[in-house]
């Protein structure tokens, strides 16, 4: 069945993969369906970014499930009718079959209307206006604004053109519908970072923690694993859905001390009434620890790896030592007990090698790898991912981050079994991929790119604020 | 450090072959309740090494776990039990983790085992 989902205005690139996400999570595709991919299709000469979007969906259930468990969802709903004018949509919304519409007209049922516009504001006699003339509908419960069974919509767009900074429509179209299910974003406030105790530089922001909680499946009893957890702010999100969390960081002051006895990661857990990690490690991403023959225990790993822009990341073997500058160093032993080991920086080419040989091999089968991937914007292109022998990318979302660069949220889902051919064919995959990316992957480079001084030699008549000014798209599109 | 991670972590200092599992100094060990779901250990049980999860519950006090199990005794809501306490409820807050093979240290404090290595060692 046909739903018409409106979506929250914002990260444009999450709102469909997210709900595709969740529509596995809720099995909305059978054990045979090979492409595990939804129907969508857009209203007519609507633009892709445009909030609405149909989608077809097997069951009210399961649309209702998505729609309460997703952030980005405003609303699912049961279109009764729509069209360009008004008159159109009445039309609709009489010859919308009777069995559809009279459960939710009972005598006992109660109900409230809502009206929504995109990109214009409606005054509040004109909704009057509005919901009068859709008396016509046999309403006969009772009217409950606070707390009603049956929510309704009316939802209109406005051909307001491309000027205003939202996805251009051609087409004015209203719809008529009941809702099924929406996002509780009342958890954003509850999450939020800023009352949080313990954050450090890099936590991620609650909204896209729990974007990719979402993308990784999370779900109680399933156990998902963060390499770089730091303060725990992607594992609080796994959690809040039920899923058991392990974690592991280089840095022995982040995941051990915190800031004291209740400001560390375990209090950011107890703060929020969710169960604790299982476990919280150090030791590195590099040279991990896991016992031999442990495989495929993880059901997804998500993570934010550092790729050198705001925090670099840092790996076992001291800097000189591994530029050959001095000999490997011995620890004496009376000072091993106490002895804190010097890092060496850990390129993102290396780090991301080592993310998907960790996944391939800890992953279960059809588990998931979520992960950030930086990207120079000027150099955007899907070829540019990492792959994997073990993987199937099935989402990138970019969210942009300033003039120069972005990040990319990767979804990849594991469809091969980890051998060790594979592990060698991975390497060499990798090896071609350093070398195509070298220049901006290499340790500092991505940095620099990001935060160089703008060149100003094109404005030699020292105009260039008004130059950027006008080159700027009118369409916001993905800053959103 | 949960049992489960006691379970999943080896020594991986440069050259050492055997470094499971890692002998356990127990100096404080605390218990937490945890609510139990059985979805998650019957997902978890065919990763458990069976014997040094034994091993490492009876370094930790607890010694009513069998010797061995079989995936039969998952239906047991006793087995359930006891596997539930041993694997999730028994913290080594401070300790060691011993390397079988090199003697080497690694420091359990405030129930984060330190598996980070020396410059040697790597």
């Amino acid at each position: 069945m046909w739903y018409l989902c409106v979506f929250y205005h914002r990260l444009l690139d999450y709102r469909k993969p997210e709900v595709q996400a969740l529509a596995e999570l809720f099995g909305a595709f059978g054990d045979d369906d090979k492409s595990r991919s939804l129907e969508w299709r857009l209203p007519k000469e609507y633009h892709p970014d445009s909030p609405f979007h149909f989608v077809n969906l097997p069951s009210e259930d399961i649309a209702r499930n998505i729609a309460n468990r997703s952030i980005l969802v405003k609303g699912m709903h049961e279109i009764w009718g729509e069209g360009s004018c008004y008159e159109e949509m009445e039309e609709a919304i009489r010859g919308y079959p009777e069995d559809r519409k009279l459960p939710y007209l009972t005598l006992e049922s109660t109900f409230k209307i809502n009206i929504d516009s995109f990109g214009k504001a409606i005054s509040s006699e004109d909704q009057k206006e509005w919901i009068k003339r859709l008396s016509f509908i046999p309403f006969k419960g009772p009217v409950n604004l606070q707390n009603p069974e049956h929510k309704f919509w009316f939802l209109e767009t406005d051909n307001y053109g491309s000027n205003n900074g939202l996805p251009p429509i051609v087409q004015k179209r209203i719809f008529f519908g009941r809702e099924v299910g929406a996002a509780d974003r009342k958890l954003l406030p509850t999450y939020q970072l800023k009352s949080r105790t313990y954050i450090g530089p890099t936590a991620m922001d609650a909204e896209m923690a729990f974007l990719m909680a979402n993308q990784g499946l999370a779900a109680p009893g399933k156990l998902i694993y963060d390499p770089f957890v730091g303060t725990g702010s992607i594992l609080v999100a796994a959690a809040h859905f039920g899923a058991m969390t392990m974690g592991a960081d280089i840095d022995i002051r982040v995941v051990r001390d915190g800031r004291g006895p209740d400001c560390n990661v375990w209090s950011n857990f107890r703060q929020y009434g969710l169960s604790e990690p299982i476990s919280l490690i150090r030791a590195d991403n590099n040279l991990p620890s896991w016992r031999a023959g442990l495989n495929e225990v993880f059901d997804a790993i998500i993570c934010d790896p550092p790729y050198g822009v705001r925090a670099g990341g840092r790996k076992s073997g001291g800097r000189k030592l591994l530029k050959g500058v001095v000999d490997p160093y011995t620890v004496p032993e009376e000072k091993r007990a106490d002895h804190i080991p010097s890092t060496a920086p850990y390129s993102l080419a290396e780090c991301v090698h080592d993310l998907l040989d960790l996944a391939g091999r800890m992953l279960v089968m059809g588990g998931r790898l979520v992960f950030f991937y930086p990207m120079l914007r000027d150099e955007f292109c899907d070829t540019d991912f990492p792959e994997h022998p073990c993987f199937r990318l099935i989402a990138a979302c970019e969210q942009i981050l300033s003039y120069r660069y972005s990040r990319v949220l990767l979804t990849m889902v594991k469809v091969e079994p980890y051998t060790t051919e594979i592990a060698d064919s991975a390497k060499k995959m990798h090896q071609d991929f350093r070398e195509n990316h070298m220049k901006w992957l290499e340790e500092g480079n991505l940095h620099a790119a990001v935060f160089a001084p703008i060149d100003h030699r094109s404005d030699v008549n020292g105009d260039s604020k008004i130059i950027s000014k006008d080159t700027k798209a009118k369409y916001r599109g993905k800053y959103v | 450090m949960r049992l489960l991670t006691h379970n999943m972590l080896s020594s991986n200092i440069k050259g050492v072959s055997s470094g499971f599992p890692l002998r356990i100094e127990v100096e404080k060990v605390v218990e937490k309740q945890v609510e139990m779901n059985a979805d998650f250990l019957r997902n978890m049980f065919p990763k458990i090494e069976w014997k040094a999860f034994a091993y490492a519950a009876k370094a930790l006090g607890y010694s009513d776990l069998p010797e061995e199990a079989d995936s039969s005794q998952l239906n047991s809501q006793d087995f359930l039990q006891k596997f539930h306490h041993a694997l999730l409820e028994l913290h080594l807050e401070e300790g060691v983790l011993i390397c079988p093979e090199t003697g080497r240290r690694f420091p359990v404090n405030r129930g984060i085992p330190n598996m980070l290595l020396h410059e040697d060692e790597v």
